[in-house]
This record gives structure tokens, C-alpha cells and sequence, in this order.
């Protein structure tokens, strides 16, 4: 009994520097000398300014200002998305995409809550495709038919950097009317940064919204 | 659904047997003192931790000297994790708090402990938002390899007592943990921690960035030490996440590949130890005849997740979304889940993560369909024994091949032996109530808590009707919660909560008592309790004289045997909780209503 308690103590003393102290600290140091770019985050530089994480989404919003100061709704600023960004897929933090406080929506499945998130959520998608005299970016107009479901529901990690092939196809029409380029750059842009599936088989085809997007600033800026 | 969605499935069980069969082969020869192509590099720091614990590693126990070290070296454990939960901003000198978080009040971190301590990794808390890097380090990451510890050689003292023919040792358990830890989980938790970096996690101690996106918006970014913990969370099927959202977190999973090779990392040890086993009773094919077991319902459970997901649920119909799969689009149900993993690799991750007590997610269980929530219902009613958590996987599926013995036996009328030895009232009684524990358990605690005002404070508003009164979903979410914890998994419909995070993250979480300590007491009892049991079993087959198998023993190394196996695990699963499923997610599946 007494040689167990000692054997213990001391046990958990030797396991807690050598797997908590000293196994961090090594995987730490390999991973800052091998791989520095994935080892920090990925950021991202525009102009010298961190604007970001690559793999990190973000919210391509612009704050909402009334009479000269931010407009604040529940102690979070309003933001409306910006038209000539292309958009991430919903979040559930607060604020959306906050990467230092992640959550889940969970939403169920047969919940009156859920139907209500669901169609307001569709009802955005839908009025960002359409301009200032009301006539939609996307030939026909959007439907919630005809909506992706990854533009309806919300991600996971509230953080998603990725959009399906299809919400950006449907985006692109936005974003080149807006900017004034043609539809085929866009869509040229959007399988650059479209990762595939892993070992072609695992997961789904998905575009990085923030590597686009910057894409999109770079070509007008060198133009 | 599609075909890359069912070739994940299938090409996931391909490689997993592949991986598992010569790693059990490996893990045999750790545990029977043989050698392996490691000893060069571990043989002196192994001695050497002999000599600083002061054990004699060639000192035989028997089963309660066994579980008598086992219990205090827990002890031991808890109560460090505790006071380092405790005292988190004591350890800010280390320079490894850069957020100043305050600790969590004393349920929460009780709650904490106990989750970490029983390999459940349960969290009432969000760790971006809660917990210190050197928390997360010398506490969290310590206790998930020690659990996955005690899983393991518990499973192999099992094994020791079932093929023993020597008296009454069954091993040494401070050489066990000793070996675990240095054969086995320390070196490929580096390997996996590299290759996770390599693919974009994070490993650093910076402060949180603090930037303008592209927009201008400010965001913050929380960072940390992610892959050192990642890997023993996968490896150990331990499952707490570094981040609040766990494996959906890009910088926890940050590729479709890494989804896959995480997956397979949760499985490789509790695969591997089932033919360890077979190699270690000197039948093969008796570990053969488990893993087919396992396999078929493994399967059976990710084939109904991926195709009532991708049939998406009745709020996405009633909202008018289209579910099937389109050009550029895969469909389905994709609520809480993220775009790169899509419908079947959330659906497979999570069917991987409740066979075992991994308990990580890449998706919301509570957004999955009702069906499809079905599916780690169904997973943890068979009580973690599909593949299982590490150790306790094995140990609890000997505990069922024990049962099922017994019961072919009584129905050919035979006295029950497995593998050369009796198996007599004392060994049944010991199975039943080990088998018995974690069900009651579970049942006990989800109607506490749905019958009083305390529990019901847990569950979150969107489950409830907004007419007011309880709704389908609302029970689920605290049936899940005990089950959950009382089989030492540890995934959530992560609604239901025990913990309130003010909006100032550096105050400290508070707790939810209820719930903390109710979730607390039921993963400690149901964690030690069934492994006292499994213990006694192994003490008392270890001293049993194998007789020779004759004409009229029951074979439990073939098809026949596989089958009464499953039939006994599905009659025991069902039995025990169809009431209680069919008032949560089974009518949640079987409606188009919404609530």
C-alpha cells in the first residue's frame, strides 16, 4: 500500500514532465524548424498587414454605421456581407467566424429553430445575388431549391475557409458583375484554389474563400 | 450518396485491417517481453523509470494486487489533475497562459478530472476560452496518455488471466504502464503530431492573434501546443478536444486527407489489440472471429449514418433545400458539418468515434438526423465493445464472448468452457454485473436528471418546443449526455450543457453543479467499477486448468460463434435501452414533424 502511494506519486511527477512538459516542447521545436508556416497558423500577409489565417474563415462583411458611428446590435457591431467578396458559409459564434471562441450551431434535426435559422439564412443568400434594382446576378434568380446546402446551414467549427464548387459557381456571377471582370476569370480563379478531395477519394471538392478573394484584389490592383 | 462516399467506407476498413494485423503482431511481442525493433532506443529509459518509481518489474501481482496499484495510481492522477485545474494562474510564470484565463470553479473541474482521468474527455468547458496552454500540456495531454494507459493494460491483464496456466499472476502493472507508454503510445504520437503539422495544424505558444481581415472586421484567432495534444487525443481514443469544436476545427483536422488518416488513428490500437490477442491465446483465430464480430457492425453502423445523412433532415425539407447531390455539390445534411469532409466523412468519423470511447467529433451530433443520431445512440447501447475504447474495448467484448459462451453452452447443454477453461457461476456472476454496471448506470443517472428542474437546466433552448414543454430532441440531448459519460466516450449533442462561459473569457467558466458532478460520479463509477469486474474474471480464469478441447466443445472460433456473439450484444443493447431510444431519436427519424 505505502510502496503503491509512493511508486504513484512519483510516477505521475515523471510522466507529467516527460509527456507534458518535454513531448510538447519536442513536437514544438521539429515543428517550428521543419514546418514554420503550418506550425503558426498560415498567415496571411497583405501588403505587410496580417489579414489573416488561410485556413481560417473569415466573415467578408462590412460594419453597418449610423450617423457616423458603428451600428451595435447585442453588443456585436451590424455587419452587411460585402457584394464583391465572394461569401463564407454561415457560422454560429459570436461574431460570426470568431476563431478564438468556436462553436457548434446544434441545431436538431426536427426543430422548429432550426427551420427558422435555415430560411433566414436562405433568404440572405438569395438577396446578396440580387443588385440595387432588384434584378439577380444568378441567370434565372435563385430559389432555395436551388441554394447549396453549404450556403444554408452552418458549419461545424463556425470557421469553415471552405465553400463547395457550387455555392461559388453561383457566387462568381455576383462578383464579376460587380467587379467588372469576366465570368470566365472568376471561374478560372475559383478551380486555382478548389483543393480536391483527399487521395481523391475522402471528403468533397471545396474552394478557400480568403486565397480567392485576395486573388480577386491582386488581379484589380495589378491591372 | 456517392461512390467516393462508399469507397471511403470500404477503402477505410481495407487499410485499417491491413495496418492492424502486423501492429497487433507488434504489440503482442511488447506485452509478452519479446523483442522488438525499439528496444535499442527504450531498454535504458525503461530501467531507468523502474529505478526512479522504485518497482521491481519482474514482481508477478495477482489480480487484486493488480487493481490495487491500478486504484492508486488513479488517485494519484485525479488529484494532480485537479490542482492543476485548480491553479492555473499559478503557472502563468511558465509564460504558457498568454490569455490570463482564470481557472474553471471546482465542478467544472471536478467534472474535468473525472472525464480526463476515465479516458471519457467529456468537456463542460470550451478550451480556447478556458483553459491555459500549460493546462492543456501538463495535465490534459499527461492524462490522456495515462488513461489510454490503464485501458490498455487492463485488457491485457484480461488477456493473462484467460491464457494463463501459471497460478495466479497476472503481470506486473507498473511494467505495463511503463511499456505502454514508451513502446507504444510515445512513438507514434510523435509520428502522428508531424504529420498532423505537416498537413497545417498548429504548434506554438503564441498569443492569440488579434488581426483586421480583409474586410476590416476584427477577428481573434486562438493558437496553442494543438498537435502534441491532437495526437494522444486520437491515438488514446481519449477525444477532448483542444478546441471547443474539437476535430472541425481547421487547425485540429485540417485536411480531408488528415480526416482519414485521424480516423484511422482512432481505431489502429483497439483493432491491433484484437489480434494481439489472438496471438497471444496461441489461436489466431479466435481473434479473427472478434474482429469479424466488430467489423460487421462496424459497418452496418457507418452504411445507416452516411445514408440517412445523406437523405438530410425534415427542418431542411421543410425549409425547401434540395439534399441530393448536385454538380459541385454534395448534399445531404450538412448542418454542423464542414465542407472538406463532406457527408460520408463526417458520417464515417463519427461512427468511428462512438464504436469507441474515442469520442472526438468532426461534425455535430446534435444536427445529425434523427436516424443518423440514431447510429452513436446504437453505438454506445452496445456498450463500447465495436472495437471499443483502447483496452476497454477488448476486456468488455471478452466479457460478452464470456457471456455468449454461457449461454451456448446452456443451449446445447454443456458445462460452458472457453478456450480449455470452465467457465463456473463465480466467472458469470462477475461478467453479468460487469456488463450490467455501465447500462444501469447510464438508465439511472438520464432519469435523474430529465426528473428534476436542476438537470432539465442543462439542456439548450433550441431543443425545446417554442410552445413550451419537453420535445423529442430535448431528451435526446440528456439521454445522450449519461450515456455518453457512463461509457467513458465522451461525445455530446453538444447542446446540452454544464457550464456558462462569461462573455469575458480570463474570468473562469462557472459550473453547472447538477450536471457536473452527477456526469463526474457516473464516469467514475462506471469506469473502475466495470474494471474491478474484468480484474476479478482475470484472477479467477488465472488459476483454472486448461482441459483439452474435445469432440463436444463449443468452437468460438467460427462463423456460428461470430453470430450468437453479435446476437448476444444486439439482445443486450436493445433490451436495455429500446424504451429509452424509442422516445428520443428513433421517433425523431421515424417523423417529418417539427418540434
Amino acid at each position: 500500500m505505502k510502496r503503491d502511494i509512493l511508486t504513484s506519486v512519483i510516477g505521475i511527477l515523471l510522466f507529467t514532465l516527460v509527456l507534458g512538459i518535454v513531448y510538447p516542447l519536442f513536437i514544438t521545436g521539429v515543428s517550428q524548424v521543419a514546418f514554420p508556416g503550418n506550425a503558426n497558423g498560415q498567415k496571411v500577409y497583405v501588403h505587410g498587414k496580417l489579414v489573416g489565417s488561410k485556413i481560417i474563415g473569415q466573415n467578408f462583411a462590412d460594419a453597418v454605421t449610423k450617423n457616423g458611428k458603428p451600428e451595435m446590435s447585442a453588443g456585436q457591431p451590424v455587419t452587411t456581407p460585402d457584394v464583391r467578396y465572394f461569401q463564407t458559409r454561415p457560422s454560429a459564434t459570436v461574431p460570426a467566424d470568431n476563431a478564438a471562441a468556436t462553436t457548434f450551431s446544434n441545431l436538431g434535426p426536427n426543430s422548429v429553430a432550426t427551420k427558422t435559422e435555415l430560411v433566414t439564412n436562405i433568404a440572405a443568400y438569395i438577396a446578396v445575388d440580387k443588385a440595387p434594382n432588384g434584378t439577380p446576378y444568378y441567370p434565372g434568380g435563385l430559389t432555395p431549391g436551388r441554394v447549396p446546402v453549404d450556403a444554408a446551414e452552418s458549419s461545424a467549427s463556425g470557421i469553415d475557409p471552405q465553400i463547395s464548387v457550387r455555392n461559388a459557381d453561383i457566387q462568381a456571377y455576383r462578383v464579376a458583375a460587380v467587379r467588372s471582370i469576366p465570368l470566365s476569370t472568376v471561374e478560372r480563379l475559383i478551380s486555382t484554389y478548389t483543393a480536391n478531395r483527399g487521395l481523391a477519394f475522402s471528403g468533397e471538392p471545396a474552394v478557400n474563400v480568403l486565397e480567392l478573394n485576395l486573388a480577386l484584389d491582386r488581379l484589380q490592383q495589378g491591372s | 450518396m456517392s461512390v467516393t462516399g462508399w469507397l471511403t467506407i470500404f477503402l477505410f476498413a481495407g487499410l485499417l485491417t491491413a495496418i492492424a494485423i502486423p501492429f497487433g503482431g507488434y504489440l503482442a511481442r511488447v506485452y509478452s517481453g519479446e523483442r522488438t525493433f525499439l528496444d535499442p532506443l527504450f531498454r535504458a529509459p525503461e530501467r531507468m523509470a523502474y529505478r526512479l518509481v522504485h518497482v521491481d518489474p519482474g514482481h508477478g501481482q495477482d489480480w487484486k494486487q493488480y487493481a490495487r496499484s491500478l486504484i492508486i495510481f488513479s488517485v494519484a492522477g485525479w488529484l494532480a489533475l485537479y490542482l492543476i485545474l485548480r491553479t492555473q494562474t499559478l503557472w502563468n510564470f511558465t509564460g504558457l497562459n498568454p490569455m490570463h484565463y482564470h481557472s474553471a470553479t471546482w465542478d467544472v473541474s471536478f467534472n474535468t478530472a473525472s472525464s480526463f482521468l476515465t479516458n471519457t474527455n467529456w468537456q463542460y468547458y470550451s478550451g480556447e476560452t478556458t483553459m491555459s496552454y500549460f493546462t492543456q500540456m501538463a495535465g490534459l495531454t499527461v492524462q490522456n496518455f495515462l488513461s489510454a494507459g490503464v485501458g490498455i493494460v487492463v485488457a491485457v491483464a484480461l488477456i493473462r488471466g484467460i491464457i494463463g496456466r501459471s497460478g495466479k499472476s497476472l503481470g506486473n502493472f507498473w511494467q505495463d504502464m511503463v511499456r505502454t507508454i514508451l513502446w507504444v503510445l510515445t512513438p507514434i504520437s510523435i509520428v502522428v503530431a508531424l504529420v498532423l503539422v505537416w498537413q497545417g495544424s498548429i504548434q506554438n505558444f503564441s498569443h492569440y492573434l488579434s488581426l483586421s481581415g480583409v474586410t476590416g472586421l476584427g477577428q481573434q484567432i486562438g493558437m496553442g501546443p494543438v498537435a502534441s495534444q491532437e495526437a494522444i487525443k486520437l491515438l488514446g481514443t481519449n477525444g477532448g478536444g483542444f478546441f471547443n469544436t474539437n476535430s472541425a476545427h481547421p487547425f485540429e483536422n485540417p485536411t480531408a486527407f488528415t480526416n482519414f488518416f485521424e480516423m484511422l488513428v482512432v481505431l489502429a490500437i483497439p483493432a491491433a489489440l484484437v489480434f494481439q490477442y489472438g496471438r497471444m491465446s496461441g489461436n489466431r483465430r479466435q481473434g479473427y472471429a472478434i474482429y469479424a464480430t466488430m467489423m460487421v457492425m462496424f459497418l452496418g453502423a457507418a452504411a445507416v449514418a452516411y445514408v440517412a445523412e445523406a437523405h438530410g433532415s425534415p427542418a431542411q425539407h421543410a425549409a425547401g433545400l434540395h439534399t441530393h447531390v448536385l454538380a459541385g455539390s454534395g448534399g445531404g445534411n450538412l448542418e454542423g458539418k464542414e465542407q472538406r469532409f463532406g457527408i460520408a466523412g463526417s458520417a464515417l468519423f463519427d461512427v468511428v468515434s462512438t464504436v469507441t470511447s474515442s469520442g472526438a467529433v468532426n461534425s455535430a451530433i446534435e444536427s445529425f438526423t434523427g436516424i443518423g443520431g440514431a447510429v452513436p445512440f446504437a453505438n454506445l447501447s452496445a456498450s463500447e465493445v465495436i472495437f471499443g475504447g483502447v483496452g476497454t474495448g477488448l476486456y468488455s467484448i471478452l466479457l460478452y464472448v464470456l457471456l455468449a459462451v454461457f449461454i451456448g453452452g446452456l443451449m446445447v447443454g454443456r458445462t460452458p468452457e472457453y478456450l480449455g477453461k470452465k467457465i463456473e457461476a463465480r466467472e458469470i456472476k462477475l461478467v453479468s454485473l460487469g456488463i450490467l454496471i455501465t447500462p444501469l448506470t447510464a438508465l439511472l443517472a438520464t432519469s435523474l436528471a430529465t426528473a428534476t428542474k436542476a438537470g432539465r437546466a442543462s439542456i439548450s433552448t433550441a431543443a425545446l418546443s417554442p410552445h413550451g414543454g419537453t420535445t423529442p430532441q430535448a431528451f435526446s440531448e440528456s439521454f445522450y449526455a449519461y450515456l455518453s459519460q457512463a461509457n467513458n466516450n465522451g461525445s455530446a449533442f453538444a447542446g446540452y450543457t454544464g457550464y456558462i462561459q462569461p462573455n469575458a473569457g480570463n474570468v473562469g467558466a462557472h459550473g453547472v453543479t447538477f450536471a457536473d458532478l452527477l456526469g463526474g460520479f457516473v464516469m467514475l463509477f462506471a469506469r473502475y467499477v466495470p474494471i474491478l469486474f474484468a480484474l476479478a474474471v482475470a484472477g479467477s480464469l488465472a488459476g483454472k486448468r486448461i482441459s483439452p478441447a474435445g469432440l463436444g466443445t463449443m468452437r468460438t472460433d467460427n462463423p456460428t460463434f461470430v453470430f450468437l456473439l453479435i446476437g448476444v450484444i444486439i439482445l443486450i443493447g436493445a433490451l436495455t435501452f429500446f424504451p429509452a431510444l424509442l422516445l428520443g431519436p428513433i421517433v425523431q427519424g421515424l417523423t417529418g414533424h417539427l418540434y
